[in-house]
C-alpha cells in the first residue's frame, strides 16, 4: 500500500510555520489562527486517514508491518554511511502521530479563543506550527540521527514557547533553564548515538531495532568501567530522553517551563513533547531488552523514583499550573517504569504495551487538565489555587471537564487512565514488587493532589472575585469537550492488538486482584482531598504545620534547584570556570594584548620617518638608485 | 669632430646639478627648473648617442622631441599645482607643505 502522503501530515504544519512566520504580520491576527487551525485540522485528518488504514488493513501475517513511506538519502558519509531523511511508519509511531494532530489541534483551537488579542499572536502561531512540524518529525524518523535533528528541533520551539512573554523576566530565565539543561542532557544523548553508530556502523532503526541483527557482534566484547560499551551507548541515549522527559534529576526545567502560555503548556510539556524520551526509549526498546538490560534496570529505577518523588512535590504546591507540570512528572515516571519492567514479545512485552498506553491516555487527559486550568485562568486572572474557589457555578462546562480529567487521572473506572494504570501495574507486579508498591502509593497520592486541585478550585469557599468570573467562549470549550470524550472513552481501546513491542497483538485481560486495590487506593485519596479541601477548613494548614521541616523541605520542592545553584555557582563557577576566566583574562588576552603593545610601541618609534617632506623622500629614493646602480656596476665588471 | 665624451660631460654635470637642486632647493618653481635641467641631459645624451652610435636612424631624434613635449605638459601641470599649493598656504616653500604624513 502507498503511505506517501503521510510527508504532507509533516509538510503542512512546516508551511503554515512559514506562512504564519514569515507573513503573518501583514494580515490581521486572527487569519494566521485560522490558518494554523485548518492545516493542522488536514494534518489530523490525514493521521487518522493513515491510523485506521494501518491498524485495520496494513496487518499482515498477525504482525504489523514496519513501513518506509518516504526516504531520502541527506548526507552521504561513506559508501555505507549515510544519514537519511524519511518518514517510518510502525504502530508506535502512528499512534503517534495521532497523538499529536489530536492535542495539536485542540490546543490551535483553543487558542484562538485562549490568546485573542493577545501581542504576537501571530507569532504564537507561527512557533506552534515549527513546534508541531519538528514533534511530527520526531516521530516518524527512519534513523537515529534524523530523529536527533527533530529532537533539537522539538528543544528550539521548546524554548521559543516557553519565552513566549519575552518582556517578563522569569519567563526568559525559565526558557533559558529549559534549553540548557535539555541541551545539557542532548550531549549525552549525541554521545551514544556516536558510540551506537561507531559499533554498529548504521544510524537505521530498521536495523539496529532488528533483535537478529548481526550488527551488534562486535559490540558485546567492547567494555568500559565494567560495563559494556552498549550499555553505556544506551545509558547516554536515555539520558537525552530523561532530559527531554524531565526524569529526576534532569527535571527541574519542567515546572519553570510553566512560564509559558497555558495552551502550550498543554501542548509540549504535558501531552507530547516531554514524552519524547519515553518513546525514543520505546523506538529503542529491542536494543535495550536484547543488548543492555542493564540500563532498562536503570530506567525502571529512574522512572519509579520520579513518579515518587514528583507525587510528594505536587502535593504541597499552590500554583494549579505547577502541580500540573509534577503531575506529569509523575505520570511520565509511570511511562518510564513501565518501559523499564517489560520484556521483549507477547506477554513479557506488557509494560511496553502499557507505557504507549498511558501515554496515549495521558495525552488526553492531561492536555485536558491544562486546558481546563488555562480556562480557570482565564476567568479569574490568577495561577494560584486560594485565588480560586467554589468557582463551580460560574465554570460548568471547565468544572465537568475538569472532574472527568482528574477521574481519568486517578484511574478510576472506566475512565481511561484506570485502563493505562492497570496494565502498568500489573507489568510492575510481574517484574519487580518494590516498585509495584511505590506505583501502589504514587497512584494514592495521585489521586489526592489530583482533588486537591479540584476541590480548591471549583468547591472550597469562595474568595472575593473582583468580577464575575465566567465561562469561557465556545472556541475553548468545544477542545475541552472533545478531549473530554477522549478522557472518558480512550480506555476502551483494546490497546494490546493494536502496539506491542514484536508488533504482534495480543490480548491482555483485566486483573482485578490488582484493579482493585487500586481503585480503593484512588478513592482513599479522593476522601482524604474532600476531607480536607471540600470545604473551607484549617485542617490542612494545621497538617501541614505539624509536619514542620518536612512539609518545608518538600515545599521547596527538596531543594534540588539549589542544588543545582550550589554545584554550578558553587563548584564549576568557582573552582573551574573563574580560573578558567582568569586564564583566558591574564594569559591568552595577556599575550595578544603583548604582541599588540609592541607593535604600537614600534610603529611609534618609527613614524618619523614618514616625514611628508617631498626633498625626504626624493633623497631616499636616489640613494636606492644609486645604490642600485653601484651594485648592477659592480656584478657586470 | 668634438668627441662623445665632451657632451657626455655636460649632460652628466647638467643632471646631477638638477638632482642637486631637486634635493636642496625651497622654492618650488627651483625644483621645477631642476627637474627641467634633469629632463634636458637625458635629451643631450638622446641625441648624441644617436648622432654618434647611429647615424642612420632617427629614434633618439624622435625621442628628445617627445620628451620635450612632455616636459611641457608637466611644466604647465606643476605650476598649476605651485599655484594652488600658493593659494593654499601662501608660500611655495616645499618645507610648508608636509601635510601628507601618518
Amino acid at each position: 500500500m502507498n503511505y506517501f502522503y503521510t510527508i504532507w501530515i509533516l509538510l503542512i504544519p512546516l508551511f503554515v510555520f512559514l506562512m504564519t512566520g514569515l507573513f503573518g504580520a501583514r494580515f490581521k491576527p486572527w487569519i494566521s489562527g485560522v490558518i494554523g487551525t485548518v492545516g493542522l485540522f488536514i494534518s489530523f485528518l490525514l493521521s487518522v486517514y493513515t491510523a485506521w488504514r494501518f491498524f485495520f488493513s496494513g496487518e499482515s501475517a498477525g504482525t504489523y508491518p514496519v513501513i518506509i513511506a518516504a526516504k531520502t538519502t541527506w548526507l552521504h558519509l561513506t559508501d555505507k554511511l549515510s544519514i537519511d531523511l524519511g518518514v517510518l511508519l510502525d504502530p508506535i509511531s502512528v499512534m503517534m502521530l495521532v497523538v499529536i494532530t489530536t492535542v495539536s489541534f485542540m490546543v490551535h483551537l483553543y487558542s484562538i479563543g485562549y490568546m485573542k488579542g493577545e501581542r504576537g499572536f501571530e507569532r504564537y502561531y507561527s512557533f506552534l506550527s515549527l513546534f508541531t512540524f519538528s514533534m511530527l518529525g520526531l516521530v516518524v524518523s527512519t534513523n537515529i540521527f534524523e530523529m536527533y535533528i527533530f529532537w533539537e528541533l522539538v528543544g528550539v520551539s521548546s524554548y521559543l514557547l516557553i519565552g513566549f512573554y519575552y518582556e517578563r523576566p522569569s519567563a526568559v530565565a525559565a526558557s533559558k533553564k529549559a534549553f540548557i539543561v535539555t541541551r545539557f542532557a542532548d550531549l549525552g544523548f549525541l554521545i551514544g548515538i556516536l558510540i551506537l553508530s561507531y559499533y554498529t556502523g548504521t544510524f537505521d532503526f530498521a536495523e539496529i531495532t532488528n533483535p537478529h541483527s548481526p550488527v551488534f557482534t562486535g559490540i558485546a566484547s567492547v567494555s568500559f568501567m565494567g560495563a559494556s560499551a552498549i550499555t553505556w551507548s544506551m545509558l547516554l541515549i536515555f539520558m537525552g530522553g530523561a532530559g527531554k522527559s524531565a526524569m529526576f534529576p534532569l527535571h527541574i526545567w519542567l515546572p519553570d517551563a510553566m512560564e509559558g502560555p497555558t495552551p502550550v503548556s498543554a501542548l509540549i510539556h504535558a501531552a507530547t513533547m516531554v514524552v519524547a524520551g519515553v518513546y525514543l526509549v520505546a523506538r529503542m526498546f529491542p536494543i535495550y531488552a536484547f543488548h543492555a538490560p542493564e540500563a532498562l534496570t536503570v530506567i525502571s529505577w529512574v522512572g519509579g523514583f520520579t513518579s515518587l518523588f514528583a507525587a510528594v512535590i505536587a502535593c504541597t504546591q499552590f500554583d494549579i499550573k505547577r502541580v500540573l507540570a509534577y503531575s506529569t512528572l509523575s505520570q511520565i515516571g509511570y511511562m518510564m517504569l513501565a518501559l523499564g519492567v517489560s520484556g521483549y514479545g507477547g506477554e513479557e512485552g506488557l509494560g511496553y504495551m502499557a507505557s504507549m498506553f498511558h501515554l496515549f491516555t495521558h495525552a488526553m487527559f492531561k492536555a485536558l487538565l491544562f486546558l481546563c486550568a488555562g480556562s480557570v485562568i482565564h476567568a479569574v486572572h490568577s495561577n494560584y489555587i486560594y485565588d480560586m474557589g467554589g468557582l463551580r457555578k460560574y465554570l460548568p462546562v471547565t468544572h465537568l471537564t475538569f472532574l472527568v480529567a482528574c477521574l481519568a487521572i486517578a484511574g478510576i473506572p472506566p475512565f481511561a487512565g484506570f485502563f493505562s494504570k492497570d496494565e502498568i501495574l500489573v507489568a510492575a507486579w510481574n517484574h519487580n514488587r518494590f516498585l509495584f508498591s511505590i506505583e501502589y502509593l504514587v497512584a494514592g497520592i495521585t489521586a489526592f493532589y489530583m482533588f486537591r486541585l479540584y476541590f480548591g478550585i471549583f468547591w472550597n469557599k469562595k474568595p472575593h472575585y473582583h468580577h464575575t468570573p465566567h465561562e469561557s467562549p465556545l472556541v475553548m470549550t468545544i477542545p475541552l469537550m472533545l478531549l473530554a470524550a477522549g478522557s472518558a472513552f480512550t480506555g476502551f481501546i483494546p490497546f494490546a492488538t493494536l502496539v506491542s513491542s514484536d508488533r504482534v497483538p495480543f490480548e491482555t485481560s483485566m486483573h482485578l486482584n490488582i484493579a482493585i486495590p487500586s481503585v480503593l487506593i484512588a478513592l482513599a485519596g479522593i476522601t482524604v482531598a474532600f476531607i480536607l479541601y471540600g470545604k473551607e477548613s484549617l485542617a490542612s494548614g494545621k497538617i501541614s504545620d505539624s509536619l514542620g521541616s518536612a512539609y518545608r523541605i518538600i515545599y521547596n520542592k527538596f531543594y534540588v534547584d539549589e542544588l543545582y545553584l550550589f554545584v554550578t555557582r558553587g563548584i564549576i563557577f568557582r573552582f573551574i570556570s573563574r580560573p578558567v576566566a582568569w586564564f583566558d583574562r591574564h594569559i591568552v588576552d595577556g599575550t595578544m594584548n603583548g604582541i599588540a603593545w609592541i607593535i604600537s610601541v614600534f610603529s611609534e618609534r618609527i613614524k618619523g620617518l614618514q616625514s611628508g617632506q617631498l626633498q625626504h623622500y626624493a633623497l631616499v629614493f636616489v640613494s636606492g638608485a644609486l645604490i642600485l646602480i653601484m651594485i648592477v656596476l659592480y656584478n657586470l665588471s | 669632430m668634438i668627441p662623445i665624451t665632451h657632451f657626455l660631460i655636460v649632460s652628466t654635470l647638467m643632471f646631477f646639478i638638477g638632482i642637486y637642486g631637486f634635493l636642496t632647493r625651497r622654492n618650488l618653481i627651483t625644483v621645477l627648473m631642476s627637474v627641467e635641467l634633469i629632463l634636458n641631459s637625458v635629451n643631450i645624451n638622446f641625441v648624441v648617442f644617436n648622432r654618434y652610435l647611429y647615424p642612420d636612424q632617427l629614434q633618439g631624434h624622435f625621442f628628445a622631441l617627445f620628451i620635450i613635449a612632455i616636459a611641457a605638459a608637466e611644466a604647465s601641470v606643476a605650476i598649476a599645482l605651485i599655484i594652488n599649493i600658493y593659494r593654499r598656504f601662501t608660500s611655495i616653500e616645499v618645507d610648508n607643505v608636509d601635510e601628507m604624513k601618518f
